[in-house]
């Protein structure tokens, strides 16, 4: 079980809390547990990544283990943290303001 | 009893606003959808507790919003958007060839007949059709083929953002798409062709008479005549009667012809409204005076509609799709400006009040007139 934190716009669109658990098979990446949430939740699809070309969006971050993931390989292996559920995927809403 | 509702889409939120046939005491619902773009929201004409939605987000790109209950509930729909076959390329600023890329849904036309069919005009430059209530969409890919590799973005982008139905003809679509120009189809959008032949684009493009390319801000039919249209060019206020074969200016003693929205009085077909706007790069009315302008003659003769309006210190820009009537007997008018008001006339324009004052900037305004 994975444990994926959302920002509030899509818990809104999920009308889901801001943590959900998704379950993959195999090993964990962020396409997998992307994949996972989007099967999970088909409303997020196109909103955290580009529906087309499949690549995280501009102004979406992937944090995790107080690391930022999101230039990290889509298929990379994720901190063992996140693969045992001892630590959280954030999906964030990345600061875009002036 | 007979009444409206206002769908208002604003920068960081809907609102919905409601009223009797008096249209004096208002109700407002919202923000639905607080924080996100909302661009258009519009209801069926069949049936106006069907309504569709368009939510766009820097952040979280573009999503769709149904409700089957007039607004008071909303359901994601699809939001895949994608070009049909290869998308190929239009030209980009620096004149190079720009591939086609969705960035967002600027306006929604629900079918005149069914309740199902929807119709999406889009940024880059394109016109989609859902007949499942929105669930998946097709493009009708032969309007991009119509020169498409010949249009460029305006500052706005390369939006497709108004649709007009032929309320006699579902075969008929005229569409207008920014620093491109007005588009008709006979066929159902099997084929489309330019009908742009007498826009005159003298200080925009190096060829003012060419085919394509042409700034087209919104245009306007009444159902009872429609080959008669109504455009707001980026300057212009044209008009034509044979179905966009030919047009014609009717800007006439307009103060400024350059504005974004227009609209037709529902039970007047000569009676036609715009909002003039100072100038391309000073987007604000003229002298600090909001006046909307009426002609009865269908162009070229103005009047100022000021009476409940500011008439001084207001630079608001009332933007493309946030004009609207409704129509009971006695016209109403209605619409949004950026700095969040939304004014209405429940006599045709000569008199307006603000239903509300202070919402964030908007984007868009549609009146259903509810029995």
């Amino acid at each position: 079980m994975i444990r994926v934190v959302l920002p509030a716009h899509l818990q809104s669109l999920a009308r889901a809390g801001r943590e959900v658990e998704v379950t993959i098979s195999g090993p964990a990446t962020q396409r997998a547990v992307l994949d996972a949430l989007e099967t999970t939740y088909p409303m997020l699809r196109g909103t955290i990544r580009d529906p087309a070309t499949q690549k995280r969006r501009p102004l979406v971050r992937f944090f995790a283990c107080r690391e930022d993931l999101s230039h990290e390989s889509p298929d990379a292996p994720l901190p063992g943290a996140v693969e045992t559920g001892t630590e959280p995927f954030l999906i964030i809403g990345a600061m875009a303001g002036g | 009893m007979s009444g409206v509702r206002v769908l208002v889409g604003t920068k960081k939120g809907a609102f919905v606003l409601t009223a009797d046939g008096k249209r004096d005491k208002w109700d407002i619902s919202g923000p639905h959808f607080a924080g996100m773009e909302m661009y258009h929201l519009k209801g069926s004409p069949v049936n106006p507790d069907r309504l569709y939605a368009s939510q766009t987000s820097g952040w979280f790109g573009q999503v769709m919003q149904r409700s089957d209950d007039g607004g008071k509930t909303w359901e994601p729909i699809g939001n895949d958007f994608t070009y049909e076959g290869v998308p190929g390329t239009h030209q980009w600023y620096d004149g190079t060839q720009h591939p086609w890329e969705f960035a967002r849904v600027w306006h929604l036309e629900p079918s005149l007949t069914d309740p199902d069919t929807v119709y999406a005009g889009v940024e880059d430059g394109a016109l989609f059709k859902s007949t499942d209530a929105g669930q998946t969409w097709n493009e009708l890919a032969a309007l991009r083929h119509t020169k498409g590799h010949l249009w460029q973005p305006g500052a706005g982008g390369l939006c497709l953002h108004t649709i007009v139905l032929d309320p006699g003809n579902p075969d008929r679509i005229f569409v207008a798409i920014s620093a491109a120009g007005a588009f008709r189809t006979d066929d159902g959008g099997a084929s489309w062709r330019p009908i742009n032949k007498g826009l005159r684009s003298e200080w925009e493009l190096p060829d003012a008479d060419a085919e394509v390319g042409h700034c087209v801000h919104n245009m306007a039919m009444h159902p009872s005549r429609p080959n008669v249209l109504f455009m707001q060019k980026h300057w212009d206020v044209m008009r034509t009667d044979d179905a966009g074969e030919n047009w014609r200016e009717v800007s006439g003693n307009l103060p400024s012809d350059f504005g974004f929205p227009i609209s037709v009085h529902a039970h007047e077909p000569e009676t036609v409204y715009v909002v003039p706007i100072k100038s391309d790069s000073e987007h604000f009315p003229l002298d600090g005076k909001l006046r909307v302008y009426r002609s009865r003659t269908g162009g070229n003769e103005w009047e100022a509609l000021t009476k409940g309006l500011p008439q001084q210190d207001c630079y608001v820009n009332i933007l493309r799709d946030a004009m609207s009537v409704d129509s009971l007997d006695a016209c109403g008018v209605y619409f949004g400006t950026t700095g969040g008001q939304v004014y209405a006339s429940s006599n045709a324009g000569d008199t307006w009040n603000p239903i509300v004052r202070d919402l964030p900037a908007v984007l868009s305004v549609e009146v259903q007139t509810l029995s």
